[in-house]
């Protein structure tokens, strides 16, 4: 469905053409359709059945008409960082290599896309339709500098990757952050993303990530969301898989104001497979979209989606789940599930699975279930001296540990966990 | 320890106790009897404080409190517990965490300090002991999984770690096979000490030849028609609830 013509994009691309250098890594082909694209269709309304619940356009006229850009540069960032990995830190859409750790393990290679050689931007943008999303697009025109990740053939790292984006402003402001993330064949990795914002500023921060992972290769990745209430985010990762290759990703969204999660998975080679998680909780008026894409491309490959949400004040939350299985991707297995606590009545959650199936051999199931507090678990707590506040956080902490038990990194699962169960 | 006066109560407008009075004193069993509806666990659910049921007349003194105004929790930290007909399997949260929280959230109550962990594992192992209750079962998830001899059995494990001193062991038997049966009887019967009191409510007299009751008390229609001793039972045993059913039809009648 194509949206109208949204003026906005005319307005942001003005104003931060006026602020930010232009990209030299993008080829010249992609950009003119990316600029193309801006320009006639932009920014996508809440007619673009894909943003329904998300009106990207309407937020950017109300909460980002004045982009400002006063970003702040951040020295110290210490404590955001994690013991047991490599830190690597992406300030305000760019990569800064004074603020990450030094890479020195063998076979891991870090580039800074301005860096790149021509075969190595070549890579950029292979995995995404330029033209397919008003925000890849925008970040095609206007991404940072941000880095190539390439961990090299048969390289099994045995200690995990810790990417910190933080976007930090005076004023409001809009960032593009990209990255290319590449597991080669037979090779092993453990990313832990981690999204965050400092500053009083509001930021929308557009991010892309393109993650290759190569035959047998195996990511094990997870991304924490916590950008607080002058947070608003569009999270693109377009992910291919290829023969026998393995991809894990635990998504925990804490904050943001709006965090619109693009998990698009290509299944393209023989016995693959992704298992997405994902989790959120969301307080007074947040919204937390999740939209995943599991497109089953080849025969014999496996996916599995498990999606929690605890919905609290008059927050919104949004699942849609669509399993793409073609005609080519017989003995599927895919599953998906989809479960809900809505903890007020004035919360929403809008779920929906989608399932195009053109295969006739597959396994497919999906499931959606929405509820308040289980009543009975609850009075069983009580009937056993334990009081409702604390019944009540057993019983969230419960339901949310399903999700982030699926954290592999123990320090980070331990961090993650007390972060979260104290905000319930 | 626990004095009944007239207790009525509905659910969603329909009474269903219409009238109980009762006393249980410290160190005594009773059993209460009845046939399905008669409102045996509406009785216990009313007791231990769940909030779809609504009270429309009487009152209930524990201990001399004022039970009907405390919240659930409040009744299970002065001393009420509760052995569910049907208990709740609540995935993700450990057996032995939910025990710690409760016991820990009594001796709050009670203006205790927190139990050690070392304390709190030995009480656990010696309880466990008591209803031949699987040490890996109080690693899982509250009841998840459990079959229901071993939900039934951890009911009783609860009670005893929990210690209280008014317990009400709604249908307990029901489902169990004779095995397990004695051993929850025996779990109970290890934990009489003379000052606990226990309301066992059960369908069938078999219970009662494993846990002897002091008094029987025979439910129906949402009173209790008939109390006696322990031969109440056998009588109700021989002749059946029609006979109940017939005498008291005709009497309302």
């Amino acid at each position: 469905m194509i949206a109208e013509k949204s003026h906005t994009a005319q307005h942001i691309i003005e104003q931060i053409s006026a602020k930010a250098s232009k990209v030299n890594f993008i080829n010249d082909s992609d950009l003119t359709k990316a600029l193309m694209y801006l320009e006639n269709i932009g920014i996508p309304t809440n007619k673009d059945e894909n943003y329904k619940y998300c009106n990207m356009d309407a937020l950017f006229k109300k909460e980002f008409k004045n982009l400002d850009q006063k970003l702040i540069e951040i020295k110290n960032v210490a404590e955001y960082k994690l013991e047991d990995a490599i830190n690597l830190v992406v300030l305000n859409g760019h990569y800064s290599e004074s603020l990450s750790d030094k890479v020195i393990l063998q076979g891991l290679h870090l580039t800074a896309f301005s860096d790149l050689d021509t075969s190595g931007k070549k890579l950029i943008s292979s995995l995404v339709n330029v033209e397919s999303d008003g925000f890849i697009a925008l970040n095609t025109v206007f991404s940072g500098n941000g880095f190539h990740l390439q961990v090299q053939k048969g390289t099994v790292l045995h200690m995990p990757i810790h990417i910190l984006y933080i976007s930090s402003s005076e004023s409001e402001a809009l960032i593009n952050t990209r990255n290319l993330i590449e597991i080669q064949d037979n090779a092993e990795a453990q990313i832990i993303e981690q999204q965050i914002i400092i500053g009083k500023g509001k930021v929308f921060t557009n991010y892309l990530s393109e993650k290759m992972i190569g035959a047998n290769a195996k990511l094990n990745s997870c991304l924490f969301q916590n950008e607080g209430s002058f947070g608003y985010s569009v999270n693109t990762s377009q992910v291919q898989v290829q023969r026998d290759g393995h991809y894990d990703n635990t998504t925990i969204t804490l904050g943001g104001q709006v965090v619109r999660n693009n998990h698009n998975v290509a299944l393209v080679g023989q016995n693959s497979q992704a298992h997405l998680n994902g989790l959120f909780s969301s307080k007074s008026n947040q919204l937390v979209d999740n939209h995943t894409l599991m497109d089953h491309q080849v025969p014999h490959c496996e996916s599995n989606e498990l999606y929690k949400g605890i919905i609290n004040d008059k927050s919104t939350g949004v699942f849609n789940g669509k399993i793409y299985v073609r005609k080519d991707a017989q003995k599927t297995n895919a599953y998906q599930s989809s479960k809900n606590i809505l903890l007020s009545d004035d919360a929403t959650i809008n779920t929906k699975p989608q399932l195009e199936i053109y295969a006739d051999d597959v396994k497919c199931s999906h499931g959606t279930s929405t509820g308040k507090i289980d009543e009975e678990a609850m009075f069983y707590l009580n009937a056993r001296g334990i009081g409702k506040e604390s019944a009540r956080k057993m019983l969230l902490a419960s339901f949310a540990r399903e999700v982030i038990s699926k954290i592999e990194l123990d320090s980070f699962r331990d961090k993650i966990t007390a972060l979260f169960e104290n905000e319930l | 320890m626990i004095t009944i006066k007239n207790l009525h109560a509905s659910v969603d407008g329909k009474e269903i106790l219409r009238g109980i009075n009762l006393e249980v004193k410290a160190g005594e069993i009773h059993a209460i009897m009845g046939p399905n509806g008669s409102g045996k666990s509406t009785l216990s659910s009313v007791l231990a404080g769940k909030e779809e049921y609504e009270v429309t007349e009487g009152e209930v003194l524990f201990n001399g409190k004022n039970l009907l105004e405390m919240p659930a929790e409040d009744r299970a930290r002065e001393g009420l517990f509760l052995a569910f007909q049907y208990p709740v399997e609540i995935p993700g949260v450990s057996n032995v965490n939910f025990l710690k929280t409760a016991v820990n959230e009594i001796r709050t109550y009670k203006g205790l300090e927190a139990m050690a962990p070392k304390d709190f594992l030995a009480l656990v192992k010696d309880k466990q002991k008591l209803v031949e209750l699987d040490g890996k079962l109080a690693n899982r998830s509250v009841n998840e999984g459990f079959s229901g001899g071993e939900k039934k059995r951890n009911e009783i494990f609860q009670m005893a770690v929990l210690d209280p001193c008014l317990a009400i062991l709604d249908e307990t038997d029901s489902g169990l096979d004779i095995d397990a049966l004695k051993i929850v009887a025996n779990g109970v019967n290890t934990l009489k000490d003379g000052k606990k009191a226990f309301l066992v409510i059960t369908h069938y007299q078999r219970l009662l030849d494993y846990i002897v009751p002091d008094f029987v008390h025979i439910l129906y229609q949402g009173k209790i028609v008939k109390s006696g001793g322990k031969e109440l039972a056998m009588e109700l045993e021989a002749k059946g609830y029609d006979e109940i059913k017939k005498q008291f039809e005709k009497e309302s009648a």
